[in-house]
C-alpha cells in the first residue's frame, strides 16, 4: 500500500542501544495518513522501543524521524513528547487516578477555552459511548471502560499519530474482541493515523492495514495481512505468524512435487537450493483410508476444531485442523492432501524462494 | 537478541533536553556535600601544629573516651535491642503483643532527656543516695554516676530501639523458613537461634548499631551532664569556648573518620552474603508460650527496661512539672517558654518545607531529567543522613568562613558576618543536609506508586515537566510529602548538638533551653520543654508502629 500524499510518520534508519544491547537496529518505516499499522513481535523484540522513540520517550543513538513533514528526532533535532502532537495509549491505560473521566480527557487540552474544552470532552464521551459517565473516577470504571477513557484521552486533542502499546492485552479474554473491535471502529471513523503495537498475531492480522513483523530489532516483514500469512519472507515469519510445518519438494517440469503430491509454483520460484513447502495446519485435508499412508498420533480438541498431528511414509509429522465432526482416533490410517487453494509459499533455506513476496526490509 | 524497554522504566531522556533539571538536581547535591567535603579536604590535609598542640593536650584522653563509651554502647545496645527482640518474637507471655511495640518508645525521648532525669535521681544528692545513706549510714557505697558507665547506661537505653527494630523484623521476616528448617534437620529451638536466626539477623543488626554509633558520636550534650570527655565534646569547646575554628576542624575531621570507620564495619560484618530471603514471611515464627516463673521473669524484663527507659522518666518529668505549677514559681506561665516554642516550631517548619520542596524537586528531575548522571546525583544528596551531626556544623562553619573570605576578597566588609556570631540561616543549612535524605526518601517512596506511564502519558498528552509535576506528581505524592514534613519538623525540633554548635547568642530553642536548665541542674524547670519534646517525638514512632517496622528512618 502505497499512499498517494506524504506519509505521515517517517523513520530513517533509527538505532537505539539499552547497554551493548541493540534493541532498535538501522530501522525504517513509513506509516501514511489515515494508515492502521500493526507492529508484531516476540517479547525483546524491540517493538515498544520503537514506540517509546516515536513518541519522544526515548532519544535515538542514531537516524531520523519525521512526522507530518517535520524533523521531531535526529541529525541534532530533538523534540520533546509534550511538543510532539503524538497520542499513546498504554498497555496499563495509566489513566490519572485524582483525576475524572472527564478531567482525563480534558488534561491534553491545555490552553483551550472553557466551552470549546467542554464540547470536546462531551464529544469524547460519545465517540467511546460513555456519555454521562464523565465524573466518575477510574477506580470505578471497569478495565474496558478505562481502556476507552485512554483512546478518548489520546484522541482529544487530533493528534497527529496514535501509538498503542500492547493496549488489549491486561482486558480479560472475553472482553478484548469487543474492545478491539471498538477501537478499530473508532480509528477508522475518525481517520486516525496509528501504530498499534502487539505480540498476539491474531490481533496483528486482524487490526492492521499493513503488518510488520519485527525480530531482534529489525523490520523482517512489512506487508498486508494476507501477504504477510501467506507470503512469509522468511521461516520466523512464517512460523511467528501462525502454525506452519514444512514439506520437502523439489522442481520438475515448471510444477513443485512433495510427498503428498504436486502443487503448483508460486511465480519467481528462484529453483536453485533445498526447497520447502509451507503448509498451515487448516491447509491439509485428511480422508480416512486403509491403504493410507500416513496415521494419526496426536488429537488436541480445540472447540470448533480439532488439531490432528499425523505421520507421513517419510515419518515426517505433519498438522492438519479438522472441524469438531471430523475427529479421527490416534491409530487411524488416512490419507493427507494439500489444498491450499493458492500457489504456497515456498522456503529456500531459511529464505523465501521467491523474489516477490511483499516488501521486505 | 534485543530487549525491549521494561515497562516499569522511568521515563528516560538524556540530558540537553531536560537541561534545566538535570542541573537543579546536581546544584542540591553540591550543595549539600560541600559541608561534609569540606571537613573530609581537612581531614586529608592536617595542620601539624595544630595536631600536636591537641596530642598535648586533651586529646588522648577524648579518643579513650570515645572509643570507650562506642564499645560500651554498643555492647549495652546490643544486649538490650537483640535480646529484647528475640524475647518478643520468639516466645509468648502475658503482655508480649503489647510489649513488642511499646519497646519501640524509648525512641521518643532524647538522651539529653533521659540523662538529666537519671542524674537528678541516681547522683549524690538525688532521693535514691539519700534514701540509701539515711538507711545505711552516711558511708555508705555507691558507683560513681558521672562516669562513661553512667553515660554508656543512659545511651544505651536511649538507643537500643535502633538496635531492636532492624533485629525483631529480621527475626520475625527473614528467619522464618530456614528456621524451620533448621528445626526439621534435628536442631533444638535454642541451637536453631544461635545456629541459625543470629547469623541470618547479623546484618540488620549490624545496620542497627551503625546508627546507634552515629547518634553516640555526635552526642556531647549527654555525655557531657556526666563529665564524659568525648571528641564531639572537645568540637564543642573548642569553638564555644575558644573559637578555635581550625582545632574544631581537626576533630571533627577526626569524628567523620570514626564515622567511616563504623560504615566500613557495618559493611564487614554485613559480609559478602545476601540474607535477603523470599518466601520467608508465609508462617512467621510460631512463639512458644512460657508460664509461671518464666513468663513472670519475661514480662518482668521487659517492663523494667521500659519503665527504666521511658515509664519513669515521663512520670518523673510530669512530677516536676507539676509540682513546678503548684508552686506557681516558673512553668507554663514562663514568658521564655513561648518564645523558646515558637523558635522551635519556626526552625522545624522552615527546615521541614524545604527539605521536602528540594525532595520534590530532586525526585520529579530524576524522573524527568533521567540519565545515570542525575541518578547518582539524586544519591549524593542524601550523604548528611550517614554523617555526625556535628561533623555537618563544622562543615558548616568552614562554608560560611570560605564564604566570608571569598566576599571579602570581592571587597565585601566582613563578608556575611555568619560566622563568628553563628546564624539561624547556618542552623537551617545544616538541618537541611542532615535531615535531606529523610525527606527524600518518604517522598521517593511515594514515587515510586507513580506508574512511570502515568508520566509518559501526561508529557504525550502535551504538558511539560512543570505541569506533569503540578497536575500529575504532586497530587499524586501529596500524602507522602505530608508524613515527610511531619517526620523532618520533629527530628529537628528535637536535634541538639547542631544547634547547640552553631546558634547566635540569645537564640534558644526548646532543645537548647532543656539542656541548658539541665546542666545548671534545675530539674522542675527543665520538664516542660522536655515533657513538650517527649510529647511530639512520639508522634512518628506511633506512626512507625502502623508500618513496617524497618523503616527506621521516621523515629530519628
Amino acid at each position: 500500500m502505497n499512499p498517494n500524499h506524504d506519509p505521515t510518520l517517517v523513520i530513517e534508519k533509527v538505532r537505539k542501544k539499552f547497554g551493548r544491547v541493540p534493541a532498535v537496529d538501522e530501522l525504517s518505516l513509513e506509516v501514511g495518513d489515515g494508515e492502521v499499522l500493526a507492529l508484531v513481535g516476540p517479547s525483546g523484540c524491540g517493538k515498544s522501543t520503537l514506540l517509546r522513540l516515536v513518541a519522544g520517550l526515548e532519544q535515538p543513538d542514531g537516524g531520523a524521524i519525521h512526522l507530518a513533514g517535520e524533523r521531531i528526532a535526529g541529525d541534532g533535532v530533538w523534540c520533546p513528547p509534550e511538543r510532539r502532537n503524538v497520542g499513546m495509549v498504554f498497555q496499563d491505560h495509566a489513566l490519572f487516578p485524582h483525576l475524572t473521566v472527564a478531567g482525563n480527557i480534558a488534561f491534553g487540552l491545555n490552553g483551550w477555552s472553557g466551552k470549546r474544552r467542554r464540547d470536546r470532552v462531551d464529544a469524547g464521551l460519545e465517540m467511546i459511548a460513555m456519555q454521562g459517565m464523565g465524573e466518575r473516577y477510574p477506580h470505578e470504571l471497569s478495565g474496558g471502560e478505562q481502556q476507552r477513557v485512554a483512546l478518548a484521552r489520546a484522541l482529544a486533542s487530533e493528534p497527529d499519530l496514535v501509538l498503542l502499546d500492547e493496549p488489549f492485552s491486561n482486558l480479560d479474554r472475553h472482553l478484548r474482541a469487543q474492545v478491539r473491535a471498538d477501537t478499530v471502529a473508532i480509528l477508522r471513523k475518525t481517520g486516525t493515523t496509528a501504530v498499534f503495537v502487539t505480540h498476539d498475531q491474531t490481533e496483528a492480522l486482524a487490526i492492521g492495514d499493513r503488518v510488520a513483523v519485527m525480530r531482534a530489532g529489525c523490520v523482517e516483514q512489512l506487508g498486508d495481512p494476507a501477504s504477510v500469512f501467506h507470503a512469509p519472507a522468511n521461516r520466523f515469519v512464517a512460523t511467528f505468524m501462525g502454525e506452519a510445518d514444512f514439506l520437502p519438494a523439489e522442481l520438475v517440469s515448471g510444477g513443485l512435487v512433495t510427498e503428498l503430491g504436486p502443487v503448483s509454483a508460486p511465480a519467481g520460484l528462484d529453483a536453485t537450493g533445498e526447497l520447502e513447502v509451507m503448509v498451515r495446519p487448516h491447509e491439509v485435508t485428511l480422508t480416512p483410508s486403509d491403504d493410507g499412508t500416513a496415521r494419526v498420533v496426536d488429537t488436541e480438541f480445540q472447540g470448533g476444531f480439532v488439531l490432528h498431528t499425523v505421520t507421513l511414509a517419510s515419518g515426517r509429522r505433519l498438522r492438519s485442523l479438522q472441524p469438531h465432526t471430523a475427529c479421527y482416533p490416534i491409530g487411524t490410517r488416512l490419507r493427507a492432501v494439500l489444498a491450499h487453494g493458492h500457489a504456497p509459499a515456498v522456503l529456500n533455506g531459511d529464505e523465501a524462494g521467491t523474489s516477490a513476496t511483499g516488501q521486505q526490509a | 537478541m534485543s530487549v525491549r524497554a521494561p515497562a516499569i522504566a522511568p521515563v528516560r531522556l538524556r540530558r540537553g533536553s531536560r537541561h534545566g533539571w538535570f542541573v537543579a538536581v546536581v546544584s542540591v547535591a553540591v550543595l549539600a556535600i560541600i559541608p561534609v567535603a569540606l571537613v573530609a579536604v581537612s581531614a586529608l590535609t592536617p595542620t601539624l601544629e595544630v595536631w600536636a598542640q591537641l596530642w598535648a593536650g586533651p586529646l588522648p584522653g577524648m579518643l579513650g573516651s570515645t572509643l570507650a563509651l562506642m564499645v560500651a554502647v554498643a555492647a549495652g545496645t546490643l544486649v538490650l535491642g537483640a535480646g529484647l527482640a528475640w524475647l518478643v518474637s520468639v516466645y509468648r507471655f502475658p503482655g508480649s503483643a503489647a510489649f513488642g511495640w511499646l519497646l519501640v518508645l524509648p525512641l521518643a525521648m532524647p538522651a539529653y532527656v533521659l540523662g538529666f532525669v537519671f542524674l537528678a535521681l541516681l547522683d549524690a544528692p538525688g532521693p535514691v543516695q539519700s534514701g540509701l545513706r539515711a538507711l545505711m549510714g552516711p558511708e555508705v557505697w555507691f558507683p560513681d554516676v558521672r562516669s562513661i558507665p553512667g553515660a554508656a547506661v543512659v545511651l544505651s537505653l536511649s538507643l537500643y530501639p535502633y538496635v531492636y527494630l532492624l533485629g525483631r523484623s529480621a527475626i520475625r521476616e527473614q528467619a522464618p523458613a530456614t528456621f524451620e528448617a533448621a528445626r526439621t534437620l534435628g536442631a533444638g529451638r535454642v541451637r536453631a537461634g544461635v545456629r541459625v536466626a543470629l547469623p541470618l539477623a547479623r546484618p540488620s543488626l549490624a545496620a542497627g548499631l551503625a546508627l546507634v554509633l552515629m547518634e553516640t558520636l555526635t552526642d556531647f550534650a549527654t555525655v557531657s551532664y556526666f563529665n564524659v570527655q568525648t571528641v564531639s565534646v572537645g568540637i564543642y569547646q573548642v569553638w564555644k569556648g575558644q573559637f578555635d575554628r581550625e582545632a574544631a576542624t581537626e576533630l571533627a575531621s577526626l569524628v567523620l573518620v570514626f564515622a567511616l570507620l563504623v560504615i566500613a564495619g557495618e559493611r564487614m560484618l554485613r559480609g559478602r552474603a545476601r540474607y535477603h530471603q523470599k518466601g520467608g514471611t508465609g508462617h512467621g515464627l510460631r512463639p512458644v508460650p512460657l508460664s509461671g516463673v518464666r513468663a513472670a521473669a519475661a514480662t518482668g524484663t521487659c517492663a523494667a527496661v521500659l519503665a527504666a527507659a521511658f515509664g519513669l522518666p515521663v512520670a518523673q518529668l510530669l512530677w516536676w512539672f507539676g509540682a513546678d505549677v503548684l508552686s506557681g514559681a516558673a512553668g507554663l506561665l514562663d514568658p521564655r517558654y513561648a518564645g523558646y516554642l515558637l523558635n522551635s516550631i519556626t526552625v522545624a517548619a522552615v527546615v521541614a518545607v524545604s527539605c521536602v520542596a528540594i525532595a520534590l524537586v530532586v525526585t520529579h528531575g530524576t524522573r524527568t531529567a533521567g540519565g545515570r548522571l542525575t541518578a547518582a546525583a539524586a544519591q549524593l544528596t542524601t550523604v548528611g543522613y550517614a554523617i555526625p551531626g556535628v561533623v555537618v556544623a563544622i562543615g558548616v562553619l568552614l562554608t560560611f568562613a570560605y564564604l566570608d573570605t571569598g566576599l571579602e576578597a570581592l571587597g565585601v566588609p566582613g563578608g556575611t558576618g555568619l560566622l563568628a556570631t553563628g546564624s539561624v540561616v547556618g542552623i537551617i543549612y545544616a538541618y537541611i543536609v542532615r535531615f535531606l535524605a529523610l525527606g527524600y526518601h518518604t517522598v521517593d517512596a511515594s514515587f515510586a506508586k507513580v506508574n512511570p506511564a502515568m508520566t509518559a502519558s501526561a508529557l504525550c498528552l502535551g504538558a511539560a515537566p512543570m505541569r506533569v509535576m503540578r497536575r500529575v506528581h504532586l497530587p499524586l505524592v501529596r500524602t507522602g510529602m505530608a508524613t515527610a514534613m511531619v517526620l523532618v519538623a520533629i527530628d529537628a525540633l528535637k536535634e541538639l548538638p547542631i544547634v547547640l554548635l552553631l546558634r547566635p547568642f540569645g537564640f534558644d530553642t526548646l532543645s537548647v533551653w532543656t539542656y541548658e536548665l539541665a546542666s545548671e541542674s534545675r530539674w522542675e524547670s527543665a520538664a516542660l520543654p522536655a515533657l513538650t519534646i517527649v510529647a511530639v517525638a512520639v508522634i512518628p514512632v506511633l506512626l512507625l508502629v502502623g508500618r513496617r517496622p524497618q523503616s527506621l528512618e521516621g523515629a530519628r
